[in-house]
């Protein structure tokens, strides 16, 4: 297998430009303990002022203030509501808070301690966009977030606060319901899960109208851009990757959590937010299970953008990154993850019903019953027969991570695959999946 | 005019028809879903590949044709 080598980060100096202190938390200034009721909401962040409501003038507001897209992809989100808004007859807007990663709690933290900022970005994005549905969408099986999420518009259509009529709909709880063909699928009547494109959403969606699918977050930051403007957006980050974003760090870190950065801060810092290791750590696994394993010295001056982790062969996919402790097995991490996404194919391709079983069943074998001549070559093999080939991005995730795996840890999957295991087999998985015992810390 | 080979990989079920009829363009993976070694159809092949799409028992190889040079 073709490895490149890893190139030198994209980074200038840090922080970009001379700024007043306190330019962060945004998104999480108005944050307590406790979900935000409507008044405390509107005293914590304020009137949207009249002028933003004007037609077109969001849009621009959005697309000029360079916001990306926060649930993965990156696309920009003006530019998008720019194609919906223009799509024929009534319009849809989805919201999608079916949170998918297990390693993400960005868009929970959002749904239940400020709901009405979600809310209040979906008023606006769909009156911007000319919708007349719209759509909170969240996993189904979050019985508790679902009541908490139909009592915030409960309260909002009691004060008589949006020109739309938004619904709460629970989505089946698995991973790839979160795709947004997936989402809109469910909304038609379908069991929810992804579709052959085209069409996209934006050009056919629910019940075949033009719909705007955003991430909960984007649609967050949407409701204060809608307030403050898009020059007060790109007072944060870098100019290529304007605003801040939440990024959600765990593993071996002192404080594990949800965080508010700027745009293009280093990876490094971002761990010392969280406290800085816990224990000496061998590498970061950025961007989730979608994402890519980088060894420490690579990551640690990467900035979290698009552009930055593209670099340095990763994806900035929600903003995850967890810290893998040097005593942890990543090969063994990684078989139990392939296994799980395995497990979690919608079982619509067959590319990715019978490839990604194999890629499983081949780390696993690297993994734990190491000692077997051609287990690396195995796995490199079987890499392109899968990547491309789903209706959606679910197999190619799951072979970026495996790719990525290969080339942080070349010589421990080469002592894996002369010597067999290793000790860090001995240690509890780390990495988390849904079905594990309780995490043991919350943002509570 | 430029016609392009796709599947759709949710229709696909594997019969295989598709790379008995356009070897020179498909070849099956192991587990006997069709691989395609290039999207773009060359003219002397364009028929072939209308009959391999209507061969399918699944409808899902798609002969696509959009304007641009051909190759």
């Amino acid at each position: 297998m073709a490895l490149s080598p890893y190139r030198p980060p994209l980074i200038d100096a840090w922080p970009p430009r001379s700024r007043p202190p306190g330019i962060l938390p945004r998104l999480l200034s108005g944050i307590g303990d406790r979900p935000a009721g409507l008044g405390l909401h509107d005293r914590r962040y304020g009137p949207v002022p009249g002028r933003a409501r004007r037609p077109h003038r969001l849009i621009d507001l959005v697309e000029a203030s360079g916001l990306t897209g926060r649930g993965g992809a990156g696309f920009p989100a003006g530019r998008k509501m720019r194609s919906v808004a223009a799509g024929p007859g009534g319009k849809v807007v989805v919201a999608n808070g079916a949170e998918g990663e297990p390693a993400s709690l960005k868009d929970r933290l959002l749904l239940t301690r400020l709901p009405h900022l979600v809310l209040d970005g979906m008023a606006l994005a769909a009156e911007a966009v000319g919708a007349n549905q719209a759509y909170l969408c969240v996993h189904g099986n979050q019985d508790g977030l679902l009541d908490s999420l139909r009592d915030a518009v409960e309260e909002r259509e009691a004060a008589g606060r949006d020109p739309v009529r938004i619904q709460v709909a629970g989505l089946p709880g698995r991973y790839v319901s979160s795709e947004q063909s997936s989402i809109v699928h469910y909304l038609n009547g379908g069991p929810g899960v992804p579709t052959f494109s085209p069409p996209r959403p934006h050009e056919r969606g629910v019940n075949g109208n033009p719909t705007l699918v955003h991430n909960v977050e984007t649609l967050a930051h949407i409701a204060l851009i809608a307030r403050h403007g898009d020059r007060w957006f790109r007072g944060a980050g870098l100019p290529s990757a304007p605003g801040s974003m939440l990024v959600t760090v765990s593993g071996a870190v002192a404080w594990p959590g949800v965080y508010e950065i700027e745009m293009g801060t280093p990876i490094g810092q971002v761990m010392m937010l969280a406290g800085g290791p816990a224990e000496p750590l061998q590498a970061l696994l950025v961007g989730g299970y979608f994402g890519a394993w980088l060894p420490l010295p690579v990551a640690w001056p990467v900035p979290l953008t698009h552009a930055g982790l593209k670099a340095a062969g990763g994806a900035l996919g929600a903003g995850i990154v967890i810290a893998l402790p040097a005593s942890s097995c990543p090969l063994a991490e990684t078989a139990r993850v392939v296994r799980y996404l395995a497990e979690e194919t919608a079982g619509q391709c067959g590319p990715c019903v019978f490839g990604l079983p194999a890629l499983a069943d081949a780390v696993g074998q690297l993994a734990y019953c190491g000692g077997r001549d051609g287990a690396i070559g195995q796995i490199a093999a079987l890499l392109p027969v899968i990547e491309g080939r789903g209706a959606c991005r679910h197999p190619d995730g799951a072979t970026q991570l495996v790719r990525s795996l290969l080339r942080a840890f070349p010589e421990h999957a080469r002592w894996h695959e002369g010597c067999g295991a290793c000790a860090g087999l001995a240690r509890t998985p780390l990495l988390p999946l849904p079905g594990d015992e309780e995490r043991d810390w919350d943002f509570g | 005019m430029r016609v392009t080979l796709r599947v759709n990989p949710i229709a696909c079920v594997g019969h295989g028809m598709c790379a008995e009829l356009l070897p020179e363009l498909i070849e099956l993976d192991q587990w006997g879903y069709p691989i395609i070694a290039s999207a773009t159809v060359p003219r002397p092949l364009v028929d072939h590949a209308r009959r391999a799409a209507q061969a399918c028992p699944t409808l899902a190889l798609l002969v696509e044709e959009s304007a641009g040079k051909h190759r």
